[in-house]
């Protein structure tokens, strides 16, 4: 009997081998598809931030300075963002100062501007992975509950509370949350950034909204995949209803739910704008707020370019997860 | 009956209360805008500085701002500011979305592939972002936030027709008309759009949710409608400065969004659930 199992292992790893070089094959085919076709989206967005200062409606220098701005200061300005020169030429130095690693220089601290992103970038990661987080906490134990019960009343309560979570705009639910955790009941504290305590507000206020899409795509994935053939057999089988829902049933939920996630990711990016400005959260949102409010625009500039480039970045990175967790993909793009 | 069947049971008959529910927070909003001056018990710009910060009574419902302003007749006056946001924006959007939609998927070849990725670079851009950098550069104005959500709006609904345009071009009285030599634009004007109205309904619908929330996140932070007219986001961003001794100056301009976004929502699901088979 042993020899027979140690035979038949081997004939399945033997057997599996080539199948599994001709997976990783696909699967490094369809990376490189993937990567390439990022490519020129990533040069269209760079383009269109430089188009964002170069080419639209309005003066920039008019906006920095004010009509009224004596014609030198104007002209030395002009200069200094290097508007003075054809836009061809200040789009091919953009381009090649972005290959560089180069995003300019601050009108107002006079540092480079790569520098004072990249120094913000990491609290605003933090926050928006906080703010997942908090989704994923509120978003599967809601979604996991109403699928179990459809049509009950815990399931409308979790519809609601989904559909006033997507509703709610955070420059409002901030305040509010300031108002009665901070403020009347003391528990967290109103703003800055001095340990975790501090992220545990902004995050639910950049996240609430994504607990609301989260919670929904769990129960209607949940509730679909108890509908599938082998949960009916799991059921035959004996198995708990809990131990159906919340292990069978969300594991086949997953991976759609990850996707969904990491689509959403470059919301609470862009979301950190508002957010980080009610909570005087140190990140990109932040800067970005301050530099627009200096008219520091090479600063507003590259906080764009960083927020956008890492929503590229994410996009990519999950579409290359969903097509390794799910062959359908790879197999259906080379179809 | 299992389930799924009761969800699907549950989801028929609520279309109507979703329907309803949006007419009626929809309806609040337009009598508000309309008959602003008719309902507004103050003049919405009138100060009085000696019943600053003043909490909500009869005399003013819903309190005063810094300024004594009236807040409810503010409020009254926001809506109009949203309600010419949110039709102006999708107005817009549709209008370029739908031709350049329509063009891409009745053309295919070069047109479609360069618009399609014009598309997915502006969609590279998260929620506001592009938004908020066009209204900084451009400068603070009502005009100007419009234009920038028009600008990025179009994208969804570009993506909606040309897929639509796709399917619909191959159907046989489309196919009729083309054997017939009838020209493209008026295949494309009087075969094809006409089948377009239901979904676009539904993503207009909620297209103006977006753009309402889009415009008082800009006015939020400064980047929208100027003082001293009355705007949703900027009342909220003046009152979160007076959070503690004045939390009404929060309170009312966010419930009024919530309650549009919310009603504009749930007019979409209806729309959607009534007039798109493939949901139902």
């Amino acid at each position: 009997m042993g020899s027979l199992t140690t035979e038949c292992s081997m004939y399945c790893a033997v057997s599996a081998w080539p199948n599994r070089g001709h997976k990783e094959r696909r699967m490094l085919a369809y990376t490189v598809r993937r990567i390439l076709a990022a490519i020129p989206t990533a040069l269209g967005v760079a383009t269109v931030v430089f188009l964002l200062l170069h080419a639209i409606p309005g003066d920039p220098v008019d906006v920095m300075l004010g009509e009224t701005a004596a014609r030198a200061d104007r002209a030395e300005l002009r200069a200094h963002l290097g508007l003075d020169r054809p836009i061809l030429v200040q789009y091919v130095g953009f381009m090649t100062g972005l290959a560089r690693g180069d995003m300019g220089e601050s009108i107002h601290s006079r540092r480079p501007v790569v520098e004072l992103v990249t120094e913000r970038f990491p609290a605003t990661l933090a926050l928006a992975a906080a703010a997942a987080l908090a989704a994923i906490c509120i978003a599967l134990p809601l979604g996991l509950l109403s699928a179990a019960r459809p049509g009950s009343m815990l399931d409308r309560g979790s519809l609601t509370a989904s559909l006033l979570g997507t509703a709610l705009p955070n420059f409002w639910l901030g305040p509010l949350l300031i108002l009665f955790f901070a403020v009347h009941l003391g528990w967290l504290p109103v703003s800055g950034n001095d340990g975790p305590r501090h992220l545990i507000l902004p995050a639910i206020t950049l996240g609430l909204s994504l607990a609301g899409i989260l919670t929904r795509m769990t129960r209607s994935t949940v509730l679909e995949a108890l509908h599938e053939d082998y949960i009916r057999t799991a059921r035959a089988k004996g198995v708990s209803e809990t131990k159906t829902v919340a292990k069978h049933a969300l594991a086949n939920a997953v991976t759609p739910i990850l996707s969904v996630l990491g689509l959403q990711l470059g919301s609470l990016l862009a979301g950190s704008v508002i957010t980080e400005t009610i909570f005087a959260w140190p990140g990109l949102g932040r800067l970005t707020v301050q530099a627009i409010s200096t008219r520091d625009y090479p600063v507003v500039q590259g906080c764009v370019l960083m927020i956008a480039g890492s929503y590229v970045l994410v996009n990519l990175a999950t579409d290359l997860a969903y097509a390794w967790a799910n062959p359908r993909v790879r197999y259906g793009e080379d179809e | 009956m299992n389930s799924t069947t009761q969800v699907q049971a549950l989801m028929g008959s609520r279309w109507q209360g979703s329907l309803i529910a949006g007419f009626v927070c929809l309806a609040l909003l337009v009598v508000a805008a309309l008959f602003a001056p008719q309902l507004s018990p103050h003049d919405p710009l009138e100060q009085n500085l000696i019943a600053d910060l003043a909490e909500p009574s009869a005399a003013h419902l819903l309190g005063t701002d810094k300024l004594g302003r009236d807040q409810l007749s503010r409020l009254i006056y926001g809506a109009r500011v949203s309600l010419y946001v949110g039709i102006t924006t999708v107005t817009i959007s549709l209008l370029i979305g739908v031709l350049l939609g329509a063009l891409a998927g009745f053309s295919g070849g070069a047109i479609d592939y360069w618009i399609m990725r014009l598309v997915d670079i502006l969609l590279a851009f998260p929620g506001i972002l592009l938004a908020v950098a066009m209204s900084a550069v451009m400068g603070p104005s009502l005009t100007n936030v419009i234009v920038a959500l028009s600008l990025l709006g179009w994208t969804g609904y570009a993506r909606l027709v040309r897929a639509e345009v796709l399917g619909i071009r191959r159907r046989e009285h489309v196919e009729a008309a083309t054997a017939l030599g009838v020209p493209s634009v008026r295949i494309v004007l009087r075969h094809i759009l006409p089948l377009l109205g239901a979904p676009l309904a539904v993503q207009a619908t909620f297209g103006m949710a977006g753009a309402i929330v889009a415009e008082a996140s800009l006015s939020f932070l400064g980047l929208g409608v100027q003082p001293p007219t009355p705007s949703w986001g900027a009342m909220i961003n003046e009152g979160r400065h007076f959070l503690l001794v004045a939390p009404h100056m929060t309170l009312y301009p966010g419930l009024a969004i919530l309650l549009t976004v919310l009603g504009l929502n749930f007019l979409g699901d209806g729309l959607r659930d009534r007039l798109d088979v493939r949901a139902r």
